[in-house]
């Protein structure tokens, strides 16, 4: 075993609180630290300001604070290819798609893994809530302290290769507890706001730049049975269970999207946040990964989430084939949307996760979903 | 791991005579535009100082104007020759290859009206004197080419580009930056009406430069103040730093030949190394052509950010001309220039220069090094 002092840490930066603590945690300890600012999307706008600059400006302050080397890494054409490819595509095809678990798969636990290898690193760290456990040689992922802020969810993807080389100096400490360690050793980021909403979107409306991509194709709002209540705008502009943006007004309940129908481009809706339509009891997922690295061969049981931040909930996992399974909800749940992660879990430990592509209720498929 | 400086064509280490120089001068307080004791005692060192930057050139003192540095200098240079002779026309001509100062401030004098011509280089690094002589037209009032290229090290044909421009109604404007201290500048045998220098990069203090303004050529001031060097750059002087420029200037003068001859061998020393070690790699810009401080070398299979990024890790101080700010790689501009944008070498070479902060044995090391880092990014 190495020495702490000889022992090379590469902390992913991103001008943020976390990633800030992150780097400070491992210097007081004593690794070797050298923090890495990667850029994936080019923001630059008509007046030449970038948010990237500006982010790799509060790298550069925090690291001489820390007194650790800094470098930046340029993986555009990386995220282009492989993250936002994908992502117009999940939209293309009715679905909504998660760019953060594609990032960190291909990304940030891969291109920028390998680089920070490259540069003689023993460990990527980064400041997601989340642990990593050795136990008998095997790696677990366990979820952050931080109920609120687990970050587990978008790890699903991880492997047992990269979970041997990372670290979440974070995973054990809540958000209060990251913020207040910053204030108290005075860090440029100490105050600065999180950011929020999908990183290359940033504060943008996301409509807006979702058009400058894929034309959007405006078109019916109908009920299931037909009955027209409106034009839609663009069926990738809505996710299955929302509200806001539907213009639908008049007595009742409020209206809900409940399904797309991406070939006669209709958008469904209808009344009642508890609407039957909007609930489902089990679904079909694929581009499985299990962190253990072992495959499922046998029915089991256990918890899922099938959004960030929801609560768990009882599931039964039946494998279908090696990269498919299916769930089965214990109780009936609502909203389940297509291109969105599930991601499954024994207690504390996340098992791994898949990608949401077929739904269904009473054995039937729900087809109107999309 | 011991770092090994290889970037004096950034900046340099402050050569230990001129600290000892300037430090008495921190206690010369006095103003040299005051009429009193004290003003005279400053404004006494800074004449002296004016006139070894001048003879260091074969010019008048008063043709010199102390800048803050070289950007400025080139500002000074280029903009205050186009306000003041936008009557004879409104044609600039300048490189592709110059230093952002340069380019940049063209740019800015684009916005304002005036018309750039961009002159492209050869694949060694030059510009083409043909292509310049028909780029020259009536309306041309200023010629702006670098004596040497900060990337390359390559040095331009200034001589005869000043004996074209000599019979003509265009001043010429030289960036000297990176030439200053290893070539004879001779304003009196090459034919240049403005030339700009930095202190910082031949081993003086930084925030100091000169400009040299041939007696006529019309220059209007960018700042508005005092009297101070002749109204064309107000403000109070930057006494210590000028008096610790003049040592540096000095020093250079004295140990031109010496150093010339140091640097070279360094720089035969690095490449022989990296030959013995065996790593693939090519010299952009003609050797020949270049002066002996600078290489730029590229290494097929690699990218400028993995490198850099690995030689200070390992200790080695070098740089590449492609901008890396806050992780956007941008091209060197001057490698496109000569091997076009597609060219790999553009994302792939580094620039090593050599100096004053090294020695024999750092050199070779330092090859050791970074052929090994090449080796384990090739792979």
């Amino acid at each position: 075993m190495k020495e702490k002092k000889d022992t090379r840490v590469v902390v992913g930066m991103s001008g943020g609180v976390d990633s800030s603590v992150t780097a400070l945690l491992l210097k007081q300890q004593g690794y070797d630290v050298v923090g890495i600012f990667m850029k994936n999307w080019d923001d630059t706008d008509e007046n030449g300001v970038c948010t990237a600059t500006e982010d790799f400006e509060d790298v550069v302050r925090v690291c001489n604070q820390l007194d650790i080397p800094y470098y930046a890494v340029n993986f555009e054409k990386q995220y282009w290819n492989k993250v936002f490819t994908y992502f117009l595509d999940e939209y293309k095809a009715g679905r909504t798609p998660n760019p953060d678990v594609m990032c960190n798969k291909e990304i940030k636990f891969k291109a920028f893994l390998e680089h920070a290898l490259s540069l003689g690193a023993d460990y990527l760290a980064t400041g997601h809530y989340a642990q990593v456990r050795e136990v008998n040689g095997t790696y677990e992922m366990i979820r952050g302290v931080d109920d609120n802020k687990d970050q587990t969810y978008f790890l699903n993807q991880l492997s047992q290769d990269v979970l041997a080389k990372v670290m979440f100096p974070l995973g054990h400490l809540p958000k209060k507890e990251v913020r207040r360690i910053a204030k108290e050793h005075d860090l440029a980021t100490a105050t600065k706001k999180d950011s929020t909403g999908i990183c290359f979107i940033g504060e943008r409306n996301f409509k807006e730049f979702l058009s400058e991509y894929l034309p959007a194709q405006p078109g019916k709002m109908t009920t299931l049975s037909g009955v027209v209540k409106g034009n839609h705008e663009g069926l990738m502009y809505y996710t299955i269970g929302q509200r806001q943006g539907l213009g639908i007004g008049g007595a009742g309940d409020p209206w809900f999207v409940v399904g797309k129908n991406l070939k006669e481009n209709i958008l469904y809706v209808d009344q009642g946040f508890h609407n039957e339509l909007l609930y489902s009891d089990a679904l079909v997922a694929t581009d499985l990964n299990w962190i253990s690295g072992q495959p499922i061969t046998e029915e089991f049981s256990c918890t899922a989430k099938f959004r960030y931040r929801q609560t768990d909930s009882k599931v039964t996992v039946t494998p279908i084939d090696d990269n498919k399974v299916k769930v089965t909800f214990h109780e009936s749940e609502r909203a389940i949307t297509p291109g969105q992660s599930v991601v499954f879990y024994d207690g504390e430990v996340c098992l791994g996760g898949g990608t949401i592509d077929e739904i269904f209720k009473n054995e039937t498929y729900v087809d109107y979903v999309g | 791991m011991n770092p090994i400086y290889l970037d004096h064509a950034a900046t340099t280490p402050m050569d230990p005579e001129v600290t000892k120089e300037m430090l008495p001068i921190f206690e010369v307080y006095g103003n040299p535009s005051s009429i009193h004791s004290f003003g005279r005692k400053a404004r006494q060192l800074l004449d002296q100082s004016r006139r070894i930057a001048a003879s260091s050139i074969h010019a008048n003192e008063k043709d010199i104007v102390f800048t803050s540095g070289g950007t400025e200098a080139d500002n000074i240079a280029m903009i205050g020759t186009a306000h003041a002779n936008q009557h004879k026309g409104k044609h600039i001509i300048t490189t592709v290859i110059e230093h952002h100062a340069t380019l940049h401030t063209a740019e800015y004098l684009e916005k304002q009206g005036f018309k750039v011509t961009y002159l492209p280089v050869e694949e060694n690094g030059q510009i083409e004197l043909e292509s310049f002589k028909a780029a020259l037209t009536d309306e041309t009032i200023l010629v702006s080419i670098m004596a040497v290229n900060n990337e390359t090290g390559v040095i331009q044909p200034i001589q005869e580009i000043a004996d074209i421009v000599k019979d003509h109604q265009a001043y010429f404007h030289t960036d000297a930056v990176q030439a200053y201290g290893l070539l004879d500048l001779n304003v009196n045998e090459i034919s240049i009406d403005l030339l700009s220098v930095s202190s910082h990069k031949i081993n003086g203090p930084k925030g100091i430069g000169f400009l040299y303004i041939r007696e006529g050529v019309l220059v209007e001031a960018l700042q508005h103040g005092g009297q101070q060097e002749r109204k064309r750059r107000p403000g109070t002087e930057n006494v210590a730093g000028i008096i610790g420029f003049a040592k540096a200037i000095q020093i250079a003068q004295q140990k031109r030949e010496e150093r010339i001859n140091t640097y070279q061998a360094y720089k035969q020393s690095f490449v022989e190394t990296l030959e013995q070690e065996a790593i693939n790699f090519f010299v952009n810009g003609e050797w020949e052509k270049t002066i002996p401080s600078t290489i730029n070398i590229s290494f097929p299979g690699t990218n400028v950010e993995s490198l850099l990024t690995n030689f200070d890790l390992a200790g080695i101080a070098a740089s590449s001309g492609s901008a890396c700010t806050a992780g956007s790689v941008e091209p060197s501009h001057v490698l496109s220039a000569m091997y076009g944008s597609e060219n790999e070498r553009t994302t792939n070479s580094i620039r090593f220069s050599f100096g004053l902060a090294n020695n024999q044995d750092q050199i070779i090391e330092a090859a050791k090094r970074v052929a090994s880092i090449v080796k384990r990014l090739v792979k």
